[in-house]
């Protein structure tokens, strides 16, 4: 009985450790993937790096929109605003649970954002970058 | 017995004033537009702006806006094929002179369909709504774009824009 209890407990533990690679985790992974397509000696992604894409003044796309933070505001943390007004969610995963669990909405916004503020697409390394700054918040 | 024309009269007067009262309530006097339902259109129409009401332009406009999302206003915001004609199809068939009608009627008013318009705010209802409303308040903080209904209209998410 005491054998069966601690063998659905292992199973269960098992499963959660599993699970636990989510949709943002496969994501990274692709990306990562394709960032050592691109430049052999990449390793791995850095909040820091991340942390620099989101807050600095590019103004190589639209000029309204200079930087990411034009929109989202300066602490990932708090919600943002479009130009249109309206509210956008905070990008820091620990504020929005849930927010990146879709890739193909996060590459869409990717897609769009990117070329908004930097005038062309995003590499694989700094979307992994990105996603690895706004996760660690 | 006389025939009690009175109270017929008083009761038909009050009948008639009724139902006028309440086809302008229905009506909105032109200030009622049903928001976006299907959850495709709000996502996609809705998260850089309010999802416009489809009855606030013609099936002509929209069916011109979607062909042109890669310069939506400025922005690239093209979907891909599938998705702009599933957007289409709503869009068209709740327009302001297809199923909308009853809506959108008062705010086309002087428009011709067939030119597309696709700014609501160059309508010229749109315009005379609005004439009185001073160019500071326009350029406020919290407005900066003719396109952002709710910072004046506090329920225009749920389609009333009296004030």
């Amino acid at each position: 009985m005491k054998l069966r209890l601690a063998l659905c407990c292992l199973a269960a533990l098992c499963h959660s450790l599993v699970a636990s690679a989510g949709p943002l985790e496969e994501q990274l992974t692709t990306y990562a993937a394709a960032a050592k397509i691109a430049n052999p000696a990449f390793a791995g992604f850095s909040a820091a790096r991340g942390e620099k894409l989101h807050t600095t003044r590019f103004a190589l796309g639209k000029p309204d929109t200079p930087a990411c933070t034009t929109c989202h505001g300066s602490d990932p943390r708090s919600s943002g605003n479009t130009l249109t007004g309206k509210r956008i969610e905070p990008v820091a995963l620990s504020a929005s649970p849930g927010r990146y669990a879709d890739p193909a909405k996060v590459e869409k916004w990717f897609k769009r954002n990117c070329n908004e503020v930097l005038g062309r697409a995003c590499s694989p390394l700094e979307k992994g970058d990105w996603l690895t700054f706004v996760s660690s918040r | 017995m006389t025939f009690p024309t009175r109270p017929l009269v008083l009761g038909l007067l009050a009948v008639g004033f009724s139902a006028l009262i309440f086809s302008r309530a229905q009506a909105g006097g032109g200030h009622y537009y049903p928001p976006v339902t299907d959850p495709v259109v709000k996502e996609e129409c809705g998260s850089c702006h309010l999802a416009f009401p489809a009855s606030m332009l013609p099936a002509a406009s929209w069916q011109r806006m979607m062909q042109e999302l890669d310069n939506h206003f400025g922005d690239n915001a093209s979907v891909d094929p599938a998705l702009a004609k599933k957007i289409t199809a709503y869009l068209v068939a709740n327009a302001g002179d297809t199923g909308g009608q009853a809506y959108g009627s008062k705010l086309l008013r002087g428009v011709t369909p067939a030119s597309a318009p696709q700014r609501i705010t160059s309508l010229p209802k749109w315009v005379r709504e609005h004439r009185e409303v001073p160019d500071w308040e326009w350029r406020h903080k919290d407005v900066r774009s003719k396109a952002n209904c709710t910072a004046c209209h506090a329920d225009a998410e749920l389609g009333h824009y009296e004030d």
